[in-house]
């Protein structure tokens, strides 16, 4: 059974004019890696919002349609309870920070959740070291650069391990290099332990090479839900903005002059493997 | 650009006057920050925030993209044409009665974008500017920056974005442990990997294709698309099949 379903789902903030998105109907099975996206203001995070029960709870407006999450429908739960399922990682780091010190927020979910202390202690300081946050962890978390605080959001959500994590646009904030190594770990999370992860990006040349599904919104509608070398490919996404990776736009590029790679890449190394076979294969 | 928490807000946070050096001095055409006020400042420097709600505080979009030029005394009718231009250019006239806070991220960011533009600033300094704009948004955002650059308008760009930077293809500083550590040309900079990785960057996506075909002699500086497929014409024409 789909760890998250979404049925004829329309949402409208108060006062707002119109939805800000409608009709979704979506499955997303445990254990996939799904990269959401699409232009600025088509709904992403509003959408992901009704994940951990934000919306309505917390945003009010209308919801309407069904949506259920990890058995549980958010509407019925209170958002202390969904976020013991649903990991969320927001796009401004600042909004969920509120502890004293870094490590205290980063325990603060655990504790909550009733866990033993040494299993605490070690769950915090590999949350810690994976976001390179360690030597920051007695600091108050509003002194912090930008990046330091989005990496202690992104820390205190890996600590949890919950079912589902969703982010969104975690890495804008954060260097490229933590970037690539925090979404590693979210990678290996995903692959050893089975989360299902909810990725909302537009700097796909991070993302799009972790993802098994990508699934584009435009003006609050689910417009491609496919594999990520298909995805790329598709007129749609390039029509609505999406800025596909830079290895596929080469890729692109070299099949208008009629060179064929083998396949599409998702990576650099990907790219320069089949370009070597096509050095090869011409050389004779 | 550089490591996070390396100091690239603490240091352009100094100059617009935001915070005053604790040693030595900053000079801003001529006149040192300690002895100006941030106020008398902003006219010649533009400050963009990495965070857009540290900056919008108005009722409407367009209240909050016209404040500062009232503040500085502009007429009613300048204020409006200016106002119409930059939501024009950022894409939010569409917004213009709307509540900065019921926006996206990305459309807040672009409202604290729209509202510094609009008065005209001389020295431009944005902080993470492509946070949360999609691709499109980011091109349109791209060509209105190097108009202005070409205008004669200095740009300060603070960013992660190293796609969106081989695009530009500006003068770079890097920043590690609060120290400068390197200052160059985009292509030089961002295709050193000692330097690139000293500066927890990643070389762009077209550089490490090229680092990686090096023993087919090809060069490793290359960092657009459009040189990159050229590069690999060449050498096919040049081969045994055409
Ligand atoms: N309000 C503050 N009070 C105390 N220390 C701070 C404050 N803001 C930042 N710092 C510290 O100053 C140093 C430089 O931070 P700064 O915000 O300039 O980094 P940055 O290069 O902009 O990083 P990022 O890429 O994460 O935005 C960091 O060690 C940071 O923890
Ligand atoms: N708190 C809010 N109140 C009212 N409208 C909102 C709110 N947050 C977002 N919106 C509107 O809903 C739409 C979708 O926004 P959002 O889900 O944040 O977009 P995305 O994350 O895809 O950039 C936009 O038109 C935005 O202006
Ligand atoms: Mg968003
Ligand atoms: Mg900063």
């Amino acid at each position: 059974m789909a760890i998250i379903r979404a049925s004829n789902l329309t949402y409208t903030y108060p006062f707002a004019e119109k939805p800000a998105f409608k009709n979704v109907n979506l499955e997303i099975e445990r254990g996939e890696f799904v990269l959401l996206t699409g232009p600025s203001g088509c709904g992403k995070t509003t959408l992901c919002r009704c994940f951990n029960g934000l919306i309505p709870h917390f945003y009010g407006g209308t919801l309407e349609g069904e949506i259920i999450v990890a058995g549980l429908k958010p509407s019925e739960h209170a958002i202390y309870e969904m976020a013991q399922h649903v990991g969320f990682v927001f796009q401004n780091p600042e909004n969920q920070l509120f502890a004293l010190t870094v490590e205290k927020d980063v325990a603060f979910g655990l504790e909550n959740l009733g866990l033993p202390r040494d299993e605490i202690r070690r769950r915090v300081d590999w949350a810690l070291k994976v976001t390179g946050i360690y030597d920051l962890k007695d600091r108050a978390p509003f002194e912090l650069s930008g990046g330091q605080q989005q990496r202690v959001a992104i820390a205190s959500v890996l600590a949890m391990q919950p079912e589902i994590i969703v982010l969104d646009e975690p890495t804008s904030f954060l260097d490229p290099l933590s970037a690539k190594s925090i979404l590693e770990v979210i990678h290996r999370l995903n692959r050893e332990l089975n989360i299902t992860v909810i990725l909302v990006e537009h700097r796909l040349d991070l993302a799009a090479r972790y993802a098994s599904r990508v699934i584009v919104m435009d003006e609050g509608q689910i417009i491609l839900d496919e594999e990520p070398r298909k995805a790329f490919l598709e007129e749609k996404t390039k029509m609505v903005g999406v800025g596909i990776p830079k290895v596929v736009r080469l890729y692109l590029l070299l099949r208008e002059d009629g060179i064929n790679l083998s396949r599409v890449p998702l990576s650099p190394d990907e790219a320069a493997e089949s370009i070597v076979e096509v050095l090869e294969s011409d050389r004779g | 650009m550089g490591q996070n928490g390396a100091g690239k807000t603490t240091l352009v946070k100094h100059f617009n006057g935001l915070l005053k050096p604790s040693k030595g001095r900053v000079l801003i055409d001529g006149i040192d920050t300690r002895h100006v006020s941030v106020a008398t400042l902003a006219r010649k420097v533009g400050f963009v925030f990495q965070n857009p709600d540290h900056q919008l505080f108005s009722e409407t979009v367009e209240d909050e993209v016209s404040f500062a030029l009232k503040n500085f005394g502009f007429d009613e009718k300048t204020i409006s044409e200016r106002v119409e231009k930059v939501l024009n250019i950022l894409d939010l006239t569409h917004y213009r009665k709307s509540s900065p806070f019921m926006l996206s991220g990305g459309e807040r960011k672009r409202v604290a974008l729209a509202s510094v533009l609009s008065w005209d600033p001389k020295i431009l300094i944005l902080d993470e500017p492509t946070i949360g704009q999609d691709s499109y948004q980011k091109e349109r955002l791209r060509q209105f920056i190097m108009q202005l650059n070409q205008q004669g308008k200095t740009v300060i760009i603070v960013t992660h974005d190293v796609e969106f930077v081989t695009e530009c293809e500006p003068r770079i500083i890097l920043m590690k442990n609060g120290r400068i550590i390197a200052d160059g040309d985009a292509r030089e900079i961002l295709t050193d990997p000692n330097l690139v990785s000293e500066a927890s960057l990643v070389l762009p996506e077209i550089t490490q294709v090229f680092m990686r075909l090096n023993d087919y002699g090809f060069p490793r500086n290359v960092i657009g698309v459009y040189e990159a497929k050229r590069l690999i014409l060449e050498r096919l024409s040049g081969g045994f099949m055409r």
